[in-house]
């Protein structure tokens, strides 16, 4: 098997919290506290959970749009958490980002040609000047926008055809991977079907790998090969697709998939209902972080945290239950 | 007769480079008691419809006609004096932003109590108490201490369900929903989702509900409209409308919904997309709204506006080719 395109051990990511008397730091919010997971080439991997869970902070981290805490980062054998801002540059040019606005990602004062023509000479990837209007004209083509709006502003565009230039401008650097944070969850429902399509056509097109942060567990599961749900900073389970949506094990992807109503009216649900909200990442609760809403909670989950275990094949669950549901 | 009779409802805006007619000829009722949940995308004026039965509309730039009559009453021809004492009364509303629509320096106790003592006239302690038994109501623990609170100390469904609190304080005829739980997590979108649907039992109140999300729908509503750049496009019992939708929009929106389980069925279909994009309402449009994006669209839906015609019993659609479009479906 060939090494995976991305690797991530342990990485924590704490931001510090100022308070008291002249901003003393004091406290922590432990945004993501140690997460693992691989993406192969090719593959989606999907990052959900709800807000505050810290999936767009692991997106940040893997673009290196900060330092991290702790952890390493390997893209192809290679330590980005570690690297010096030169290396940092190369690296950069393989992997991009599509982010959820498209309003306030684009620069309003570049013409879309501009926009798109800017990675392109940044990593050097054009030859000529003919090679670089070559490749502006074929990105458009790519995602399906007409080539005479090349010469526009982003205002003149939709948000469906924005975040279709963010795409394009994504694919300029020709990476092997795109982290999508929420790149469709601010597009009304038949725009994202279109995204949703593009991006999967794309992916086919060009052997991409995308780390797909999302809050829609319906899009997620139309598009992704494996899942891994986050709760408080944490990975509480995560396997392939068919796996996680046929027999989730952990009460709380349980708990997430039951909660989202159905498109058909009368269908017969008994959805989980989760007392009370998600605790604060600053004071995260002891032991498994999930226990203050478990409905199975017992004494060890409030003192002892579960580790990621193999409950079935590639399906790996951090719970203490013997017994995981089914 | 229906509790409340919307007719030939027009919201235009006057802007530089325009009237942009956000509302242009809608028409519905709500009977007593109904759920009636407005559908549509961004734009196709589902919440200004809202807006103008509240007449929280400005105007200008804003200008609304037409006939909104409530238990009776046309809402249109009341002063403000006699508006203001409908609303938050007769007709309440919650909104999609919990920490927008409470005021940051009040406390949610006084927030509640202030409805109470202007409508019903309840002295301070009477408001209190009421106040604190309307957020048992809603859910809330420790809801002596919770009055005290103001609202950064709340999380966002502890905020919905206060806004939730005050809107139903004075017993209205009338909830206005508008996306209630679009900025709530799932987990909590299905508390909040239960809560209506219990209240809804207990308090009696009819519920417009507004929302994109045809989830959402599909749980709570009984009768759904649909709505398209500022028009009534189809009308159904919300189970009919999943059923056999005859509009070419409304088809087009069920088949652009990933839905859960699809993996597990094998049904790993491409989405639908609807083609191009909702047009200016700056401009006049001559024809069926839908025609430019239309799949089925004729010379004929270019230059005629349909009707809406009963396709089914209780069930209306604009569109010419309504029938053929049940079999493309």
């Amino acid at each position: 098997m060939s090494p995976p395109l991305l690797q991530v051990n342990d990485l924590k990511k704490h931001f510090p919290v100022n308070r008291g008397l002249f901003g003393r730091k004091s406290e922590w919010v432990y945004a993501v506290d140690g997460v693992s997971f691989e993406i192969a080439r090719g593959e989606t991997l999907s990052l959900v959970g709800e807000s505050g869970c810290g999936k767009s902070t692991v997106g940040r981290a893997i673009l290196r749009l900060f330092d991290v805490t702790s952890g390493q980062v390997i893209l192809d054998g290679q330590r980005i958490d570690d690297a010096h801002p030169s290396t940092m540059r190369q690296l950069r040019q393989r992997m991009q980002v599509v982010f959820q606005d498209p309003f306030s990602s684009l620069n309003p004062r570049m013409r879309v040609r501009d926009i798109l023509a800017e990675p392109i000479r940044n990593f050097g990837l054009a030859k000529s000047a003919a090679d670089l209007e070559t490749r502006v004209t074929a990105l458009m083509d790519t995602v399906r926008l007409p080539r005479e709006a090349l010469n526009r502003r982003p205002h003149e565009f939709s948000g469906g055809q924005r975040q279709r230039i963010g795409i394009a401008r994504a694919l300029a650097a020709e990476p092997e991977l795109i982290v999508c944070d929420e790149a469709v969850s601010a597009l009304d429902v038949s725009v994202k079907a279109q995204i949703v399509n593009l991006l999967q056509d794309l992916q086919r097109e060009f052997g991409l790998a995308l780390l797909f942060i999302s809050h829609d567990l319906a899009i997620v599961e139309h598009m992704t090969h494996r899942v891994a749900v986050m709760y408080l900073g944490k990975i509480v389970e995560v396997a392939p697709r068919r796996e996680i949506f046929a027999a989730p094990r952990h009460p709380y992807t349980k708990a997430l998939l039951s909660a989202v109503p159905l498109p058909e009216p009368g269908a017969q649900r008994n959805p989980i209902i989760l007392g009370g909200d998600v605790p604060s990442p600053i004071n995260p609760p002891s032991g498994c972080r999930f226990h203050t809403r478990c409905p199975y909670v017992f004494d060890r989950c409030r003192t002892e945290e579960p580790q990621l275990r193999s409950a079935e094949g590639e399906q790996w669950v951090a719970c203490h239950l013997d017994a995981l549901p089914a | 007769m229906a509790l409340l009779e919307v007719e030939n409802l027009q919201t235009h805006f006057r802007t530089p480079s325009g009237i942009n007619r956000a509302v242009d000829g809608v028409s519905f009722h709500v009977n007593e008691g109904e759920t009636l949940a407005i559908v549509g995308e961004s734009g196709c004026g589902k919440s200004v419809t809202s807006m103008s039965l509240m007449r929280l509309i400005p105007e200008p730039p804003g200008r609304i006609a037409g006939a909104i009559r409530f238990a009776g009453k046309d809402l249109l021809k009341l002063s403000d004096r006699e508006m203001r004492a409908i609303r938050g009364n007769d007709i309440s509303m919650i909104f999609q932003e919990p920490m927008t629509s409470l005021n940051p320096v009040l406390t949610v106790g006084r927030q509640i109590r202030e409805t109470l003592m202007i409508h019903q006239g309840l002295d301070q302690q009477a408001a209190e108490a009421h106040a604190i038994e309307m957020l048992t109501l809603v859910g809330i623990p420790e809801p002596k201490r919770r009055v005290r609170e103001y609202p950064h100390q709340l999380s966002g469904g502890m905020r919905q369900r206060v806004m939730i609190a005050i809107a139903l304080a004075c017993n209205p005829k009338l909830l206005i929903a508008d996306e209630p739980t679009t900025a709530l997590d799932v987990t909590i979108q299905a508390q909040i989702l239960k809560l209506m649907l219990d209240l809804k039992s207990r308090v009696g109140a009819a519920i417009i509900l507004i929302t994109h999300d045809l989830g959402v729908v599909a749980e709570i509503a009984e009768r759904v409209m649909v709505m398209y750049a500022g028009r009534k496009v189809e009308e159904a019992p919300v189970a009919e409308l999943f059923r056999s939708p005859r509009h070419p929009y409304t088809q087009g929106l069920l088949g652009a919904v990933p839905r859960l389980g699809s993996s597990l069925t094998g049904a790993a279909r491409r989405l639908a997309e609807i083609p191009g994009q909702v047009p200016d309402l700056r401009k006049p449009i001559t024809g069926c709204v839908f025609a430019g994006r239309c799949a089925l669209a004729t010379d004929l839906c270019r230059q005629y506006a349909p009707g809406l015609e009963e396709k089914a019993p209780r069930h209306i659609a604009a569109c010419h080719y309504s029938a053929k479009g049940a079999i493309a479906a």
